[in-house]
C-alpha cells in the first residue's frame, strides 16, 4: 500500500519507498522509514495532499506521495 | 587591524534565517550576484563591540546539502570553494530540531567551524518541549545558542559566540567513514584535489561535473575514480541519510524531553480548513488578489504622478535655465527622462512587495502553491505563478521580480517568459486612443457597451496567449532538474513588519541600481535616433522654419510644431520608420505607424506621445484639433484611403497587445535571469507573435 490510497484523517507508518531518487529527498525532509505519517487534508482539486508527519505539515503531490510505501 | 570575519548563515527553509540575516546585519546590507544562478547574493556586516567587524553571508535555504534546484548548489560551492567561511551558523528551527539537524550535521563534517542557533526556542518552549542546550552543545561539540529572532531575543549571545568562536573545528565527525563513504574513492578524491577532510571528498564524488570551481582535470579525475571504483551515489546517499538519523535520535533522546502541552497545530489547522476549503478557499484568494491588484493600482497612482509630476517640472526647469545646446538636450531628454522612467516604477514594486512577503511571512502563499498547484501545472506553470501573472494586470516588472518565489527553475522561467504577455496598465492609453478611433460606440441590452467589450476581449486575448505559450514552452525546454511539489506548510503566524519595509526598501533599490542601468542607456540612444539626422537636413529645416518665424505676426507655437514633426520625419527614427514600411505595410501600418513603434520600445504609452507629434500637421491647420480627429483624418500617403480603419486599429491593439514594447521589462528579465539569452529570446517570441497575430488580424479584416 501507498501514502497516495490514505483519505483524509487515516494514519500510517512508513516502511520504504519505491523510488530511489526520490527517498533521498523525502527523508530529508523527514518521511524516514517508521514514522507516523497523518493525511490531514486534500488540496481543493484533490491533489497535492498535506501530510502530518515529524512533526509539522508537508505538502506533496500524489505522485510522490505514491513513492511511500506504508502499512 | 585584524582580518574581518567572514561568516555564512545556512539553514532550512523557513527558519527563519532572512529575519535573523537583517536582525544581525541591519540595513548593512548588499546584493550581489552568485555566479551561474538566479538567487540573490545578500552580504551584510556586523560591528562588535570590540571594533572588529564580520561580513556576514546569507545562503539560499535549503534542507540537505545534496541539492535539489540548481539554487541550491550555491550552498556547498560557496562553503567549499577556496576562500570559504571562518564560521558557519547554522540556523535550526527548535520545534523541528530532528530534521533540521540534518544539515547541520552534514555542514559540521564539512570541517568548519560551526555554531548552532536555535531560533524559535518560544514556540518550542510553549508546545512543551525542554532542550538541554548544554547537553546539546556538549554531544555535538559546538557552541548552541537559543534564539528568538522573531522576538529579538538571543542575538547579542549569538554575535558573542561569532565573535569568540575558535578558528579550529570543534566538533565530531557524525558520519561513520568505514561504513557509509565508500573509502577508497574518498582517499583518491582527496589525493586528486589535495583537500583534508573526508565529507568534502565525498561531496565532490556525489556531485561529480556540477561543482562550479573544480578544475577540468580534477572533474576527470572524478570521472574515473567514480568509474573504477564504482561508486553508486544514490544507494551511498540513503545510507548516509539513514545514519545521520541514526545520530540524531540518539541525541535528541539524551537532550530533549517532550511534554506535549499544546498542539501547536491546532490554530494553523482551524484557519486552513476555511483558507484551503473548495469554495471559501478559493473566494477568498481571488478577493486577495483583487484587493493586491486594486491596491497597486489605486495607491500607487498619487506616488507615481507626483514623481512623473517633478520630474515634468524638473525637465521643463533645465530647458529654462541651463544653456541650450545639445550637452543640456542630452541631460533631460535622454538621462533625466531615462531615470524619471525608472523612479516612476518604484510605488507599484514597493506596494506589491509590500503584500508578497505579507502573504510569504504569514505562511499564506504555500498555501496559495497548495490549492493553485493543480490547475497551474497543466500548462506548465507552478501554484506560485498566480501572484505574477495576476500582478502583470498592474505592471509586469514588480511582477517579474515576484516570480523570485518560485523554487523550480523551470517554473520560474516559463512564469517570467509570459508575464509580460498578460495586459499591464500601460497599454490602457494605447488601447483607449484605438478603440475610440475605430470601435463605434453602441449598446447592447442597455448597458454591454461595444468599447468597453472591445477593451474586455483585449484582456482576455492576452491572458488566453500567456496560458498557451506557457503550454508550448513546457514542452520546449528541458531540465535535469525533475519538477516536484515537497513543500513544508509552515504554521500562520503574524508577518514581521520590519521584513516587510526591508523588502520593499531592498526590491525598489535593487530594480533602480540593476534594471537601471539598461533602462538610462536605452533611452539614450533612443533619444540621440530621434535628435539627429544624417547629413546637414536638420539644418536645413531649422533654418527653413527660422526664416518663417523671422516674419512680422507669425504664428511662432504652430510653427515650432510644424518644425518639430518636420525634425521627427527626418531624424534616424523617422528613417528608420520609412525603412521598414515595407514590412509593417502588410499590417496596415505606415511610415509614421512605424516611428511610433520604433519610440514605443522604450514604453508603451510612448505611443500616444509620439502619435501626438507626427500628427501634429494632419486634419487641418487648427491646433485646437484632438489627436483623434487627427488621426482619423488621415490618409495612406499611397492610396488616398483614411489609413485608421477598423482593420488597421484592430490590428495595431493586437499589437500592442502582444509585443514586448517596455525597456523596462526587458531591463527585469535580463536582471532577473542575470544574462542577455532569456530577454532576447522574450522580445524576439513577443515581437514575433505580435506581428503575427497583426498580419492575421488585418488580412481578415481589411
Amino acid at each position: 500500500m501507498n501514502l497516495s490510497e490514505l483519505r483524509p484523517g487515516e494514519k500510517a507508518t512508513i516502511v520504504s519507498f519505491s523510488d530511489a531518487d526520490m527517498s533521498v529527498k523525502l527523508m530529508e525532509m523527514g518521511c524516514l522509514p517508521g514514522e507516523v505519517v497523518e493525511v490531514e487534508r486534500f488540496a481543493p482539486l484533490g491533489d497535492p495532499i498535506a501530510i502530518r508527519v515529524a512533526g509539522y505539515q508537508l505538502c506533496l503531490r500524489r505522485s510522490e506521495a505514491a513513492v511511500i510505501l506504508i502499512q | 587591524m585584524k582580518k574581518s570575519l567572514k561568516v555564512a548563515l545556512v539553514g532550512n527553509p523557513n527558519t527563519g534565517k532572512s529575519t535573523l540575516f537583517n536582525l544581525l546585519t541591519g540595513m548593512n546590507q548588499k546584493v550581489g550576484n552568485f555566479p551561474g544562478v538566479t538567487v540573490d547574493k545578500k552580504t551584510g556586516s556586523i560591528r562588535f563591540d570590540d571594533g572588529r567587524v564580520a561580513e556576514v553571508m546569507d545562503l539560499p535555504g535549503t534542507y540537505s546539502l545534496y541539492p535539489k534546484s540548481l539554487d541550491e548548489h550555491i550552498v556547498f560551492d560557496t562553503l567549499a570553494a577556496s576562500g570559504g567561511p571562518d564560521v558557519i551558523v547554522v540556523i535550526a528551527d527548535a520545534t523541528n530540531l530532528k530534521r533540521n539537524l540534518l544539515l547541520f550535521t552534514q555542514v559540521a563534517d564539512l570541517g568548519f567551524p560551526v555554531i548552532l542557533a536555535l531560533n524559535m526556542i518560544d514556540m518550542a518552549d510553549r508546545a512543551g518541549m525542554r532542550i538541554n542546550t548544554d547537553r546539546l552543545a556538549d554531544m555535538l561539540g559546538v557552541q548552541v545558542v537559543p534564539i528568538s529572532a522573531r522576538r529579538n531575543k538571543g542575538i547579542e549571545e549569538l554575535k558573542k559566540a561569532i565573535q569568540h568562536c575558535t578558528p579550529v573545528a570543534t566538533q565530531k565527525t557524525v558520519l561513520k567513514a568505514e561504513e557509509f563513504m565508500c573509502m577508497p574513492a574518498v582517499a583518491r578524491v582527496k589525493a586528486l584535489v589535495g583537500a583534508e577532510n573526508d565529507y568534502y571528498a565525498l561531496q565532490l564524488l556525489h556531485r561529480e561535473d556540477q561543482v562550479s570551481f573544480l578544475e577540468k582535470q580534477h572533474v576527470e579525475g572524478l570521472r574515473t575514480i567514480i568509474r573504477e571504483e564504482k561508486f553508486e551515489s544514490g544507494s551511498l546517499q540513503t545510507a548516509e541519510t539513514i545514519n545521520r538519523y541514526r545520530f540524531i535520535n540518539h541525541v535528541l533522546s539524551a537532550t530533549v524531553e517532550n511534554k506535549p502541552s499544546h498542539d501547536q497545530f491546532a490554530f494553523t489547522n482551524k484557519v486552513d480548513r476555511i483558507l484551503t476549503h473548495r469554495v471559501w478557499g478559493f473566494l477568498i484568494f481571488i478577493g486577495i488578489l483583487f484587493f493586491i491588484f486594486n491596491a497597486i493600482f489605486a495607491w500607487s497612482s498619487t506616488p507615481m504622478d507626483l514623481i512623473e509630476g517633478s520630474f515634468g517640472w524638473l525637465s521643463e526647469a533645465g530647458h529654462t535655465y541651463l544653456p541650450p545646446g545639445m550637452l543640456t538636450d542630452l541631460l533631460i531628454d535622454g538621462v533625466l527622462a531615462g531615470l524619471g522612467g525608472i523612479l516612476v516604477f518604484i510605488p507599484q514594486i514597493a506596494i506589491l512587495f509590500a503584500f508578497i512577503s505579507v502573504l510569504e511571512d504569514s505562511g499564506y502563499m504555500s498555501r496559495v502553491t497548495f490549492m493553485m498547484d493543480k490547475l497551474m501545472r497543466k500548462v506548465g506553470l507552478n501554484g506560485k505563478s498566480v501572484v505574477p501573472m495576476i500582478g502583470g494586470l498592474a505592471c509586469a516588472v514588480p511582477s517579474i521580480m515576484a516570480a523570485r518565489n518560485i523554487e523550480n527553475w523551470k517554473d520560474r522561467m516559463i512564469t517570467i517568459m509570459v508575464t509580460p504577455l498578460v495586459s499591464c496598465s500601460a497599454r490602457l492609453p494605447v488601447y483607449t486612443l484605438l478603440i475610440s478611433l475605430v470601435v463605434p460606440e453602441q449598446r447592447y441590452f442597455g448597458f454591454f457597451n461595444s468599447q468597453g467589450l472591445a477593451l474586455m476581449l483585449l484582456y482576455l486575448a492576452s491572458i488566453v496567449a500567456a496560458v498557451l505559450v506557457a503550454w508550448v514552452m513546457k514542452m520546449l525546454i528541458r531540465v535535469r532538474e525533475r519538477s516536484y511539489l515537497i513543500m513544508e506548510l509552515p504554521v500562520y503566524r503574524a508577518p514581521r513588519w520590519r521584513n516587510v519595509l526591508l523588502t520593499m526598501y531592498e526590491k525598489s533599490k535593487t530594480f533602480v541600481l540593476e534594471a537601471g542601468k539598461v533602462i538610462v542607456a536605452i533611452s539614450i540612444v533612443l533619444w540621440v535616433l530621434a535628435s539627429f539626422g544624417p547629413g546637414n537636413r536638420f539644418d536645413r529645416i531649422t533654418s527653413k522654419y527660422e526664416t518663417q518665424l523671422a516674419r512680422p505676426g507669425a504664428d511662432s507655437t504652430h510653427i515650432q510644431t510644424l518644425m518639430a514633426t518636420e525634425k521627427l520625419e527626418n531624424s534616424y527614427v523617422g528613417i528608420l520608420g520609412h525603412a521598414i514600411e515595407p514590412v509593417i505595410r502588410p499590417l496596415g501600418y505606415d511610415w509614421k505607424i512605424g516611428i511610433a513603434l520604433i519610440t514605443s520600445f522604450a514604453a508603451r504609452e510612448a505611443f500616444v506621445g509620439t502619435m501626438a507629434t507626427i500628427y501634429s500637421v494632419d486634419g487641418g491647420e487648427d491646433d485646437s484639433a484632438t489627436l483623434g480627429s487627427r488621426m482619423a483624418a488621415s490618409k495612406n500617403s499611397v492610396t488616398g484611403l483614411p489609413v485608421y480603419t477598423f482593420a488597421t486599429g484592430v490590428s495595431l491593439m493586437l499589437f500592442y497587445a502582444f509585443a514586448m514594447q517596455c525597456m523596462s521589462t526587458f531591463a527585469v528579465v535580463y536582471r532577473e535571469t542575470k544574462g542577455w539569452k532569456w530577454p532576447v529570446i522574450q522580445l524576439l517570441y513577443m515581437t514575433a507573435l505580435a506581428y503575427a497575430a497583426a498580419l492575421v488580424a488585418y488580412q481578415l479584416l481589411k
